[in-house]
């Protein structure tokens, strides 16, 4: 009896020594610093940035690190109708139907890759984050005029959309990039204003209000940092949406006209004659595709996590 | 409860000559939607509140509380919200104000407190922020002056340790504490008037009276009006100097918070303070609930709401039969009643003495 009750009066005193104290690493820190913190700590994010960050590296290296010259025909002489070399001593991956290196290529290629779907997709975030903020912010008439003007962006196809554009603007790869770009504006920001209109009737909303903040400050300060993290994910997902919508327009004759930059989505659809052949020519531009997308995703969607206060323990 | 260090401020000249700081006279609010029949949910409400008074409404959800609050405020929607009568605010007319000129007022003379202090608060600001911004909006102040201020509030208010608690969220906070918090940014500006609209009822029994000793304190030392809507007689007991008890968007009891107590005439009021357990009345003795629901209501034009759920009710309650609504008339000093059969006295109503109610 007495034995219970001393545990219990010790249990209570370590209690008591503890209230108010605050369990470490959680007693005022940043959001973002807190939110690294804990991307550190998930093994998913880890993985994702480790993709990253190995892509991004071979990207900026490629020069360095591709071991053979990309351009170089150096096996053509090889290649005969219904047949392309394979694997073989100084080609780790085999030669494409040019007798030029794959593992080079690729990794030449990431560059041009990667560079697409970072700079068409942060451009479509810009707009479509600017067009939602307009609409979620206001509401009314210029919600209606902004999302009746996305809904028409919307409701043609989003390739015929970007082989007008890139028809308008001419054939480089900065209309493509524009191109891709502009298909991916809609969703943004339809996204962007849903979740700033559900926001906005939020009750901190009504309790800034009646403290008299102006509404700029509103809009940015509070309904803004909580409408973001949907943004955020799919902004992860367009990466890879990109990457692959810049094949299927080089598959089209529409992509970058400078052959001498390997891309993977054009490797992808020149490929496409040869699968019979050698199917990996298919295959390892499309596991890069995959990989990168997998990447960004989970990088995303942990990040999503990370910053959501809610999540946090 | 920690003892509270309430800071001078420096002392208003309006409202000194015991002016009311808010005057709402014939309020109505309706609400029209297309292809349905206009709903008022606030109708012909009047009453003021002078400063350092506190003045409750009283009354069950959906009695039009909240959109009475939020009316004053210049916080309803535009759209589909007709709001007519009059607001002012130390004489100044609220209703049909422009925007820029309420939300100057919104904060820095008049500011609020809602019913649930986590989604009150922005989740993903520091509690440090959402104080300094209200300081930044309405005081000439630099950042750090800011800071510092918002340290000073967050410690009258209360909380301990204030200038770590500036850097934390929201959901880092307890409870009562968020409240507080709530309280210092509603307090920032030190308000003439103060709107507590169920500041009480998201937190628990032992906090709730931390809070509202907290309130009390800061309307008696700073000369705050302040309007308290509450759904709860104990607050109002512990609380409120006049109470005006609502029912279907229209106050049907006036009376000082004693006089309420004691001798309820609207037998609505009675069978509230009926259904509120005491601790003084016999063991196993059963609660008298208020029959129907809220929902159980005539529109006013055709006779006394409460009616169909009133002891009382009698055929001229009804306006066909009467000839005239109820209207709400003189019942003795300080008191004003709207009922055709009130309760009668020296009758003493089951559970109707003060302390029963305040508990």
């Amino acid at each position: 009896m007495s034995a219970v009750g001393d545990v219990r009066r010790r249990r209570i005193d370590e209690l008591a020594a503890r209230a108010g104290q605050v369990p470490e690493g959680e007693g005022g820190v940043s959001l973002t610093r807190s939110a690294f913190r804990r991307l550190r700590r998930n093994p998913v994010a880890i993985l994702g940035a480790v993709i990253v960050v190995v892509f991004l590296v071979v990207a900026a290296f490629a020069p360095l690190l591709a071991p053979r010259d990309p351009l170089a025909q150096t096996l053509l002489s090889e290649i005969r109708p219904g047949f392309i070399p394979g694997s073989q001593p100084g080609f780790p991956l085999g030669v494409d139907e040019l007798g030029r290196d794959l593992l080079s290529r690729l990794i030449v290629g990431s560059r041009q890759s990667l560079l697409i779907g970072v700079v068409s997709t942060l451009l479509g975030v810009v707009v479509g984050m600017a067009l939602g903020v307009l609409a979620g912010a206001f509401g009314g008439w210029v919600d209606t005029v902004v999302m009746r003007f996305v809904d028409i962006i919307l409701s043609i196809p989003s390739l015929l959309m970007a082989i007008s554009i890139s028809v308008l603007l001419g054939q480089n790869q900065w209309s493509l990039m524009i191109a891709i770009a502009v298909t991916q504006v809609p969703v943004f920001a339809r996204l962007l204003r849903g979740s700033m209109l559900a926001q906005r009737g939020s009750d901190y909303v009504l309790a800034a209000q009646a403290l008299g903040i102006r509404r700029r400050r509103i809009v940015f300060g509070h309904v803004l940092p909580n409408s973001l993290s949907p943004v955020i994910v799919q902004a992860t997902l367009s990466l890879a949406t990109a990457i692959i919508e810049a094949a299927a327009l080089s598959f089209l004759g529409l992509g970058d006209p400078d052959l001498a930059r390997p891309e993977w989505g054009a490797m992808l659809s020149n490929a496409q004659d040869f699968l019979s052949v050698r199917p990996e020519l298919a295959i390892y531009p499309a596991v890069c595709i995959i990989v990168v997308a997998l990447g960004f995703t989970l990088l995303g969607e942990a990040l999503r996590e990370a910053l959501d206060p809610k999540f946090r323990r | 409860m920690s003892p509270l260090t309430i800071e001078e401020l420096p002392p208003r000249d309006a409202g000194q000559d015991g002016r009311p700081v808010l005057e709402v006279e014939d309020l109505s609010v309706t609400f029209t939607r297309r292809g349905e029949q206009p709903t008022r949910a606030v109708d012909g409400v009047s009453f003021s509140v002078a400063p350092g008074e506190t003045v409750g409404l009283v009354g069950e959800s959906g009695c039009g509380k909240s959109v009475t609050s939020l009316a004053i405020m210049g916080l309803l929607p535009r759209r589909g919200v007709e709001v007519g009568g009059s607001v002012r605010l130390h004489g100044q007319e609220l209703i049909g104000a422009p925007d820029r000129e309420l939300r100057g007022l919104r904060g820095a003379d008049m500011a609020m407190v809602f019913q649930d202090p986590l989604s009150s608060l922005n989740p993903t600001v520091p509690i440090g922020v959402q104080v300094t911004e209200v300081l930044l909006e309405h005081r000439e102040m630099s950042k750090k002056d800011a800071v510092a201020e918002a340290t000073r509030l967050l410690d009258r208010v209360g909380i301990p340790d204030p200038s770590r608690r500036l850097k934390e969220y929201p959901h880092q906070l307890s409870g009562g504490m968020r409240q507080r918090a709530l309280i210092a940014m509603a307090l920032a500006c030190s308000p003439r008037l103060l709107i507590a609209d169920e500041p009480t009822t998201a937190l628990d029994v032992t906090i709730q009276a931390q809070i509202l000793e907290l309130l009390r304190e800061l309307v008696v030392d700073t000369g705050t009006a302040l309007v308290m809507i509450t759904h709860d007689l104990g607050v109002v007991a512990g609380l409120c100097d006049r109470v005006h008890v609502m029912y279907s968007g229209r106050i049907i009891e006036s009376a000082d918070r004693h006089d309420l107590f004691a001798r309820p005439r609207q037998p609505y009021t009675g069978g509230l303070l009926a259904s509120v357990p005491r601790l003084d009345g016999a063991r196993g003795a059963p609660l008298h609930p208020i029959r129907g629901s809220a929902r159980d209501v005539i529109p006013w034009a055709e006779g006394c709401a409460f009616a169909p759920r009133c002891d009382n009710a009698q055929d001229d309650c009804l306006t066909e039969v009467a000839g005239s609504t109820v209207p709400l008339e003189y019942d003795g000093p300080g008191r004003e009643l709207r009922c055709r059969h009130p309760l009668e006295y020296p009758r003493t109503p089951a559970g109707a003495t003060a302390s029963g109610a305040a508990r």
